[in-house]
C-alpha cells in the first residue's frame, strides 16, 4: 500500500518530465512513456526564448542570497549563542518574533519602501530584502549553543579575538548546518515568485519562475512548451534533492524540534 | 513551537583566567564585538521586516497615489472594507480554505509518518516519494496540475474517463475550484508536515510502547493513549505553522496566481491574493494596506490564543 500511496504522490512530476519529451499533439495523453519522443520542445524554450538569461538570473540570485545570508546568520547566530551583553534576550526575541511576519503580509509596505530606496527593477532588490530571515539566525543560534564551552576558552587563552574565535573554529564547526542551510535557503530562493513578481517587470532580470508563469499567460495553448520550461526549472531542484536529501530532511525536523 | 527562548546558562560560563585578560573593559569589549556581529542581521530586519510591518499598521490610513504621495484618510479604508462585497467574499473563502486545509495537513502529515515510521525494504524511497513535491516550485506545481486538470483533456479526466466516470472542468467551475487548488497544496505540503511528525514519533520514549504492549493494548488504544498526548508538542507546532502559513497564503498565492487568478467568479480569490490585486493591478496601496493590517491582527489572535491555550507551547512528559 505504500508503494501505490507513493507511485501516485510522484505521478504528476513523473507525468510532466514525460509530457516534455511529447510532440505538441500527445501532451495530453495519459501515457506516461511517450510515444514518439523528441526533444524540440526543450529547443524551443531555450531558442526561443532568453531562457538562458533567466537561468543565470536565477542562480545569480538565489547565490548571492544564499551566501550573504549564511554569512550574516552565522556572525548573529554566533554572538547571540556566545558572548554576553546587555540587551542579549531581548534582542533575541525580537529576532524571534518576526519570524512570524511572512512575505505576504508585508509585501505592500515592503514594496514602497524599496521602491523609495530606489531598487524597483533591480540586483538589489531581488537580493537585499530576500537575506534577512530570522529562522536561520535562530537554527545557527541554537547549534553553536551547543558547542562545548573549551573550545571557546582554550582560545581566549591563546589570545584570539572574538572574530578569530568565530572565523577559525565556529565556522569550520558548523559546517554541516551551514550545508544544510545553504541547501535550503537556494531552494527557498530559486523557487521564490511573490517577491520578484512584484519587484520587476524589465525582462532582463526576470527570474525562471517569473518566466514560466508568463510563458503560460502568452502561449496559454502550447503546453508541451511550458512542460518543458517547468521541466527545466525543476531540475536544478530535484537534483539538489536528490544529493543532499539528508543535509535538508534534518534541518526541517530541526526548524520543528529544538 | 516548543523551544527554550533563554539562552542556557553554559554559554556564559568562562573561567575567570579568560576574563581577566587585559583587565580593563573586558565585558564592554565582549558586549561591542556581540553588537558588531549582530549589526547587519538587525539592521537588515528592521529595515525589511520589522518597518514594513509598522508602517503596513498605519499605511491603512492614507491614501497612496502610484508615485509615492500619501494623503491622509482617517478610516476609509477600513470602512470601504466592510461594505465591499469582495473583501468579504474573500474573506469567506480564507476562512474555507483554513478550515479545511490546517486539518487536512494534520490527518495527511500524521498519517503518512505513521506509514513510514517502520523498517522495511525501500522505506528510506518512500519517504523521499512522498517529500520530493516539497522542493519543486509552486508555479511549477500549479502549472503541472492545471494541465492535468483542464477540461475534458487533462490526465486526471482522462484517467476518470478510463473507469467510467466523465470529465469534468475541476477549475472551471467556482463549486470545485477551491477545492481543486486545496488537493494540490495538500499534495505539495504533506512531505514536509510527514517529516516533522515523524521525528515528533521518535521523540516517544520506546518504553511506553513495552508497557502497553505488555498490558494488551490494541493499536488503537495505543494510538489514543500513548503516541497522540505524547505527540502535544509535535502538534502544537504543526498547527501554529499550518494555520499562520494558511491565513498569510504562503503557498496560496502563487498556486492561485498561476491557476486560477481568484477566479472562477472569485471562487478562489483568498485574501492575500485580493491585497494583491488592489495594490498592484489597481494602485490602491493605501486600501490593500487597510485589508493588511487586519489581517495581521487575525494572525495576532490566532498566535496569541495558541500560545496562551498552551501555556507559553512548552510542554513536559509527564
Amino acid at each position: 500500500m505504500i508503494a501505490v500511496l507513493a507511485l501516485l504522490t510522484v505521478a504528476p512530476l513523473v507525468w510532466m518530465i514525460s509530457a516534455s519529451f511529447k510532440p505538441g499533439n500527445e501532451t495530453f495523453g495519459p501515457n506516461l512513456i511517450p510515444l514518439r519522443p523528441t526533444l524540440e520542445n526543450f529547443t524551443y524554450v531555450f531558442t526561443a526564448l532568453p531562457f538562458w538569461r533567466y537561468m543565470l538570473n536565477s542562480f545569480f540570485v538565489a547565490g548571492t542570497v544564499t551566501l550573504v545570508a549564511l554569512w550574516f546568520h552565522s556572525m548573529a547566530g554566533f554572538a547571540l549563542a556566545r558572548l554576553r551583553f546587555p540587551g542579549r534576550e531581548l534582542l533575541f526575541l525580537a529576532i524571534f518574533s518576526t519570524f512570524l511576519v511572512s512575505l505576504p503580509v508585508i509585501i505592500v509596505p515592503l514594496f514602497i519602501l524599496v521602491r523609495q530606496l530606489g531598487m524597483v527593477n533591480s540586483y538589489a532588490g531581488l537580493i537585499i530584502p530576500a537575506i534577512f530571515n530570522a529562522f536561520g539566525i535562530f537554527l545557527l543560534r541554537q547549534f553553536y549553543i551547543g558547542i562545548p564551552g573549551e573550545l571557546q576558552e582554550a582560545a581566549i587563552i591563546d589570545g584570539a579575538g572574538y572574530f578569530g574565535i568565530y572565523w577559525n573554529i565556529m565556522l569550520p564547526l558548523s559546517r554541516p548546518i551551514l550545508a544544510a542551510l545553504a541547501v535550503f535557503f537556494f531552494l527557498a530562493n530559486w523557487n521564490a515568485f511573490i517577491w520578484p513578481l512584484t519587484i520587476t517587470n524589465d525582462q532582463n532580470l526576470w527570474v525562471v519562475q517569473i518566466a514560466i508563469a508568463s510563458f503560460h499567460q502568452q502561449y496559454s495553448a502550447s503546453w508541451n512548451y511550458i512542460m518543458a520550461g517547468s521541466t527545466v526549472v525543476a531540475l536544478p531542484t530535484l537534483i539538489l534533492f536528490f544529493i543532499f536529501q539528508r543535509q535538508l530532511v534534518e534541518s526541517i525536523k530541526t526548524s520543528g524540534l529544538k | 513551537m516548543n523551544v527554550s527562548l533563554d539562552a542556557p546558562s553554559t554559554s556564559t560560563k568562562r573561567p575567570a583566567a579568560g576574563r581577566a585578560r587585559q583587565g580593563l573593559n573586558h565585558s564592554q569589549r565582549e558586549a561591542l564585538a556581540a553588537y558588531l556581529f549582530i549589526l547587519p542581521d538587525a539592521l537588515g530586519l528592521l529595515i525589511f521586516v520589522a518597518l514594513p510591518m509598522i508602517f503596513s499598521l498605519s499605511l491603512g490610513f492614507f491614501s497612496v497615489n502610484g508615485f509615492g504621495g500619501f494623503q491622509f484618510v482617517g478610516l476609509k479604508n477600513y470602512q470601504r472594507m466592510l461594505v465591499d462585497p469582495l473583501f468579504l467574499k474573500s474573506f469567506w473563502v480564507t476562512f474555507v480554505y483554513v478550515l479545511i486545509l490546517v486539518p487536512a495537513l494534520y490527518v495527511t502529515g500524521l498519517g503518512l509518518a505513521l506509514l513510514v515510521n517502520r523498517r522495511m525494504p525501500f522505506i528510506g524511497v518512500f519517504r523521499s516519494m512522498f517529500f520530493v513535491p516539497n522542493v519543486v516550485s509552486l508555479v511549477v506545481v500549479a502549472l503541472t496540475w492545471q494541465v492535468m486538470l483542464i477540461d475534458k483533456v487533462g490526465f486526471v479526466n482522462r484517467l476518470l474517463q478510463m473507469i467510467g466516470l466523465s470529465g469534468y472542468s475541476w477549475l472551471g467551475d467556482p463549486r470545485t475550484a477551491l477545492y481543486s487548488v486545496l488537493f494540490v497544496t495538500v499534495w505539495f505540503l504533506m512531505g514536509y508536515y510527514m517529516i516533522i511528525f515523524m521525528s515528533g514519533l521518535q521523540e516517544i520514549p520506546k518504553e511506553y510502547y513495552d508497557a502497553a504492549r505488555i498490558d494488551g493494548a490494541g493499536p488503537w488504544s495505543v494510538f489514543f493513549r500513548i503516541t497522540l498526548p505524547l505527540l502535544r508538542p509535535t502538534s502544537f507546532f504543526v498547527l501554529l505553522v499550518s494555520i499562520v502559513s494558511a491565513v498569510a497564503g504562503s503557498q496560496a498565492f502563487d498556486l492561485i496566481y498561476v491557476m486560477t487568478r481568484g477566479g472562477p467568479a472569485n471562487s478562489t480569490s483568498l485574501v492575500i491574493f485580493y491585497i494583491y490585486q488592489q495594490a498592484f493591478q489597481f494602485n490602491n496601496y493605501g486600501y490593500a494596506a487597510a485589508m493588511a493590517s487586519f489581517l495581521v491582527l487575525i494572525l495576532l489572535v490566532i498566535t496569541v490564543t495558541l500560545f496562551a491555550l498552551t501555556k507559553g507551547g512548552r510542554f513536559h512528559f509527564t
